[in-house]
């Protein structure tokens, strides 16, 4: 690693603060701190968030689950509030993994594979800065992209809690990651999809699917559907094709297992 | 250069650490508790496990200075008062669940989290959890035969010696 | 005999109590006073001329040291492979030059060009970052049918990509390639044996110190070796007089044969401590692990199986491209052809074999010896052909082999690939797999399969390897320059215990539990009292040794003989205490008696008076009691077994789950039954990684796509299966005093064949006519597989 110095803020307005210039925020590190060992980053300063206490914690605010953004995937995953939330950070990368990385970092970093983006995406949820509140439809905008400004901070994620949901992830052998991942949930006004893992866009939903869904909530009806291999990635576990029929696959299983 | 105190193995100890420390060099190089291993880059193989506030945490993927005030067990603290081996470690022993045992204390710290929250775990449970533990040596057979004898379960019918 | 620490006990293992605490000893645990660090400068590109390179800036940042350069070690020796191997025109193989540091040229991803020393491991870092390195990017040569066809070489001065053109054995071409064309039937199929990178937990790491006083060094550093390692650095590279030179081998964290070899880097770490005066280090971290250990495997196959019409086996023809990288490793050109083409006759009586492999330069890390080295690729080849002969004729699978092993009564069998097979029951090996494996059941697994929309397969496999290695005299015909024997020292303290040096180094294997168990067992005193002390060249006699599965075949029949020798001493100082005739003392139970009369003294009163000679009669007895053997095998070992499995495939995914495994080896006798399962089950785990998980890729490049455990895929806890392993079937072997066979390999040989046809099984059993897979079985594989039939 390259040297820099570290800096461990009370508060949401002093991480604030100490982020600027070449500072970079640090969530668990589970992604950041492997980054820094292959020094592909080097931030002078890292404000860590782990110690601000208004970004912990999860609780029910109306019918959303409100999740502080430095909560770490496990207490997402002992919550149970929302199951399929629940089950889904349960499978985020290992237990040692999920005692350490958190919402936020997992959201904000929108790795491509990851898993957090594909429900937050799938759910509909608002992602809540220190400055403002962006909907996940504009706030994921391809591989490593979000709407983020520098500077800012997640504090926390609401996830609008829906009818029935589930989130299917088929594994990149090696790392773990999603090859392919989706995420359906059924709300009320419609059936949302969100696929993680297989596009070169990132995390994106699949209308085709959610149409289907949204008038008859079945894996049946994803039958005459097929998706496009076109902007799938191709890489040493999976070619676009592969990906493509994976979604399907997928998609029908998280229907069948949607509870 | 930023001063940390943290609880090691129920012991308090400081010392000056960059903002670039791992906790995993914190433990190894100025605390010399080498029982610590560091087997990849990637947060992937495990062998650095450690406790941190009672939870599993890899030492190799957080900074000393986040663990600043925090109580930190390793794997020289798991041995009974006396000295002789706690109950996961002489399971680990007893079904041969470790052979050249660079992983193994990874595993022995991984197997503590475990059976902390799921004292009786299924053979399917204890794979799972080990999904950041990577060994080379046993084929894991044994280290899932030890860990399921350290919950008190009876092992007798899961094949061979 | 205490029964539960001599031979054939279960005993646990001592050296379990120091990992499981955080008290083991490896090399990056030991820090030394006014240590420094090491650290590399490696290539980004495949190929590249070195046209300069600029330290001005790098040498005057803070914390630096020295920096090296493969300049500084041209007039240095190179690492040397250790067999040569002759072509089929009789030509020696070609050998370039393996420099401690890159000098001209670099010649794949990782290969260092400088070193940096520094106070500290991350100044070291950033003066690497500060070399300025003018490296002219070359078009790189990955695939090795271009490398063979093309004119790009990865050393111009031999002006060919292929090493050697050899041929095994030479004079069974003509009758092998007459029973093909007049067979019945020939089944042929090409494969891929796929690239591994062996992946110890523990990534390699050396320490050197030199003391100018009296011009000594030593070095600490991750072997499986020691001895062998400071013969190359001596003879070969640096020249170090071997009596100046200490390799100390501690606690090494897994091996599987990457590190057996010798590698730059421990020899940097030498020149860079007598020039510096204070002790250097380097550690490498997983990602030089992934560009820089020795490699596996990685040949390309194409093989004939010829077969009368009653499926008798004719012939064996093989053609093999053999990866051999960028430099010839230490064992990289007797891997390919004397560990794999003598097994081509695998467990059958086949009359004609004939094996031609190319070795072929590539720039890639160098490829060597892994877990099997050789014997996994020749049994994988010969188990996944005959299955395809079994399929095409329709028998099944199990009769085939059966119809064609070598039977109980034709031992010793002189084998078409030019081995003496000494002892083995393949029929009793299958019987007792099918019992073990509970094969009456399968039917009904396969339908409760089907009922959950998933196939089932069912795969088999018998195997033989050659273990134990080796006879020096024939190693050295066949082209070895070392010999291939071990050493043991029995030391007898005066207060009865024993320190027992032995050249195998114990990295994993558990040889400071078993090989006490055998001295036990011969002096009839419990194994507590005796220590094994291995890993250090200052205190071992001398080693060739820990591969091969070759440790207590070879280096415990050392074992085995220096107790003699013990035993022999011992008795004539037992005859003086007891005034008796040395013809007349017997040992049983660790006491000394004459014949017939209760007369007797106790191993520990003979051990103290071998130390307190008051009496002794000088001229027929010296004092002390401590023997030396060096054991070297009339043949080699031969450990064969059956194996099966049953695999789980997800038709809509491809994903290939292993749902039961059985092995049954026969490895002659056993010696501790918990470790040598132990070693089975690693042995599974690898070759099942390698069936379905495990790959090494490089682009056209030569970039390596899977240098982290983010791309290649290690196999876990929850890829695995619980295996039935089952050792009772064992024949002794004959030529060593132990009768004991060898281990370590067994499973990472048998197991790929076996889930491989297990899932072409599955495949079939679901209307799909796949025939062959390559390895890795991987989840796009198989569904691109099942799509495009």
């Amino acid at each position: 690693m390259y040297a820099f110095d570290i800096e461990r803020p009370e508060t949401i307005a002093e991480a604030v603060a100490a982020l600027g210039g070449e500072a970079q925020a640090l969530g668990g590190g589970q992604t950041l701190i492997p980054t820094l060992k292959a020094r592909l980053a080097s931030p002078d300063k890292l404000v860590s968030l782990s110690s601000i206490s208004e970004m912990q914690g999860i609780r029910l605010e109306g019918r959303d689950l409100w999740i502080g953004g430095a909560t770490v995937h496990a207490d997402v995953a002992n919550d149970g509030t929302y199951a399929a939330l629940s089950d889904l950070a349960a499978h985020i990368g290992d237990p040692a993994v999920r005692n350490r990385g958190t919402i936020g970092g997992s959201i904000a970093n929108n790795d491509p594979a990851a898993c957090y983006p594909a429900a937050a995406l799938g759910s509909g949820a608002t992602i809540v800065t220190n400055t403002r509140e962006i909907a996940a439809d504009d706030f994921f905008q391809g591989m490593f992209d979000t709407a983020l400004n520098e500077e800012e901070i997640i504090t926390a994620v609401k996830f609008p809690i829906p009818e029935v949901a589930n989130y299917q992830k088929f594994v990149q052998p090696a790392s773990r990651f999603a090859l392919v991942g989706v995420f359906v949930a059924k709300y009320a006004d419609g059936v949302r999809v969100a696929v993680t893992g297989a596009s070169n866009e990132g995390v994106h939903r699949w209308s085709a699917a959610e149409d289907a869904l949204s008038s008859n909530f079945s894996a049946g009806a994803l039958d005459g559907l097929s998706v496009p291999s076109g902007n799938m990635i191709a890489d040493l576990h999976g070619s676009p094709d592969y990906r493509a029929h994976l979604v399907k696959v997928m998609t029908g299983r998280a229907v069948a297992q949607a509870s | 250069m930023t001063n940390v105190t943290m609880t090691i193995n129920g012991k308090a100890v400081s010392g000056e650490v960059e903002g670039n420390t791992l906790l995993s060099s914190f433990l190894r190089d100025d605390q010399r508790l080498t029982g610590t291993h560091i087997g990849c880059d990637t947060s992937q193989c495990g062998a650095c496990l450690v406790h941190v506030n009672g939870r599993a945490v890899k030492s190799c993927t957080m900074f000393a200075a986040e663990a600043d005030g925090a109580e930190v067990a390793t794997i020289e603290g798991q041995a009974n008062a006396d000295g002789s081996l706690n109950v996961i470690q002489q399971a680990f022993q007893d079904h041969h669940g470790l052979q050249c045992g660079f992983c193994t204390p990874g595993m022995v710290m991984t197997t503590a989290a475990l059976l902390k929250d799921n004292p009786k775990p299924t053979e399917a449970e204890v794979r799972a959890y080990l999904e950041g533990n990577i060994c080379r040596c046993t084929g894991y057979h044994n280290i899932v035969k030890a860990i399921m004898a350290a919950s008190g379960q009876d092992v007798s019918a899961i094949a061979a010696e | 005999m205490p029964k539960d620490s001599g031979i054939g006990a279960a005993t646990l293992r001592r050296e379990d109590v120091r990992f499981l605490t955080g008290k083991g000893q490896y090399s990056d645990d030991i820090n030394l006073f006014g240590q420094v660090a090491a650290v590399f400068a490696r290539s980004t590109v495949a190929n590249g001329k070195i046209n300069s390179i600029d330290t001005t800036t790098a040498a005057a940042m803070p914390g630096v040291l020295a920096i090296f350069t493969g300049e500084d070690f041209a007039e240095v020796g190179g690492n040397p492979a250790g067999w040569l191997i002759n072509s089929r025109d009789g030509t020696p193989m070609h050998e370039p030059k393996r420099p401690v540091l890159a000098h001209g040229k670099v010649r794949h991803v990782g290969d260092a060009y400088a070193a940096v020393i520094a106070e500290t491991a991350e100044q070291a870092q950033n003066a690497v970052e500060a070399i300025e390195a003018d490296i002219e990017e070359l078009p790189a040569v990955v695939n090795m049918k271009d490398a063979l066809s093309g004119s790009n070489f990865v050393h111009d001065e031999i002006g060919t990509n292929q090493c050697f053109d050899w041929g095994w054995i030479e004079d069974n071409r003509a009758a092998t390639d007459a029973a093909i064309k007049g067979a019945h039937h020939v089944t042929t199929l090409e494969l891929v044996n796929n690239r591994l990178v062996p992946n110890a937990m523990e990534p390699r790491c050396s320490m050197a110190q030199y003391n100018s006083a009296t011009d000594e060094y030593v070095l600490h550093t991750t072997s499986q070796n020691p001895h062998l390692t400071r013969l190359l650095i001596s003879a070969f590279v640096l020249g170090i007089p071997e009596n100046k030179l200490t390799v100390i081998a501690p606690d090494v964290g897994g091996g599987f044969g990457s590190k057996i070899y010798h590698y730059g880097e421990e020899a940097l770490v030498l020149a860079a401590a007598k020039k510096l005066g204070r002790p250097v280090k380097w550690t490498a971290n997983r990602t030089e692990a992934f560009l820089t250990d020795a490699h596996g495997r990685d040949h390309v196959t194409k093989i004939e199986l010829a077969l009368d019409a009653e499926g008798n086996f004719l012939a064996f023809r093989t053609e093999t491209m053999a990866n051999v990288g960028a430099y010839l490793s230490n064992f990289s050109t007797a891997t390919p052809t004397f560990l794999h083409g003598t097994l081509m006759a695998g467990n059958y009586t086949v009359p004609n074999v004939y094996v031609n492999v190319k070795a072929v330069f590539t720039n890639t890390a160098p490829v060597d010896a892994y877990r099997g080295a050789g014997r996994p690729e020749a049994t994988y080849s010969l188990e996944r052909v005959i299955d395809k002969a079994a399929r095409e004729l329709g028998m099944d699978p199990i009769a085939l082999r059966r119809k064609n092993f070598v039977k109980p009564d034709q031992y010793p069998f002189a084998s078409a690939a030019g081995l003496e097979y000494d002892s083995g029951n393949y029929d009793a090996l299958m019987d007792k797999m099918e019992e073990v494996a509970d094969l009456a059941g399968f039917a009904a697994r396969r339908k409760e399969s089907e009922a959950k929309g998933l196939l089932r397969g069912f795969g088999v496999n018998a195997y033989i390897e050659a273990c134990g290695i080796a006879p020096s005299n024939l190693v050295g015909v066949l082209g070895s320059r070392v010999g291939l024997y071990d050493a043991a020292t029995v030391r007898v303290n005066a207060t009865g215990n024993l320190s027992v040096m032995v050249g195998a180094h114990s990295h994993g294997q558990g040889h400071e539990t078993a090989f006490p168990q055998v001295v036990a067992e011969m002096l009839g005193i419990d194994a507590s009292v005796i220590d094994i002390v291995h890993g250090d060249t200052s205190k071992i006699p001398f080693g060739m040794g820990t591969y091969g599965s070759r440790s207590l075949a070879v280096c415990g029949s050392a074992v085995v003989r220096a107790t003699e020798k013990i035993i022999n001493k011992a008795k004539k100082i037992a005859a003086h205490m007891l005034e008796a005739s040395d013809a007349d003392i017997e040992l049983k139970e660790g006491v000394f008696s004459v014949a017939g009369t209760d007369r007797s003294v106790s191993f520990g009163e003979v051990a103290l008076k071998a130390y307190i000679p008051h009496d002794f009669p000088l001229e027929d007895i010296e004092p002390g009691l401590e023997e030396t053997a060096f054991y070297d095998p009339a043949n080699f070992t031969y450990p064969s077994g059956a194996y099966c499995c049953e695999v789980e495939l997800d038709p809509e995914t491809g994903k290939v789950r292993v749902d039961r495994f059985a092995a049954v080896d026969d490895f002659g006798n056993v010696i501790n039954p918990m470790i040598v399962t132990g070693q089975v089950h690693g042995g599974l785990g690898q070759g099942i990684g390698q069936a379905l998980l495990e790959n090494t890729t490089y682009d056209e490049n030569g970039q390596l796509l899977s240098a982290s455990y983010m791309d290649y895929t290690m196999p876990r806890a929850d890829d695995l299966p619980f295996y039935a392993v089952d050792h009772s079937q064992g024949n002794p072997c004959t030529h060593n005093p132990l009768g004991v066979k060898g281990c370590g390999e067994a499973g990472a040989i048998g197991s790929p064949p076996t889930i491989v046809n297990a899932v072409i099984d599955a495949m079939q059993s679901g209307g799909k006519n796949v025939t062959h897979i390559d390895m890795p079985v991987t989840p796009h594989r198989v569904w691109s597989a099942m799509q495009n039939v």
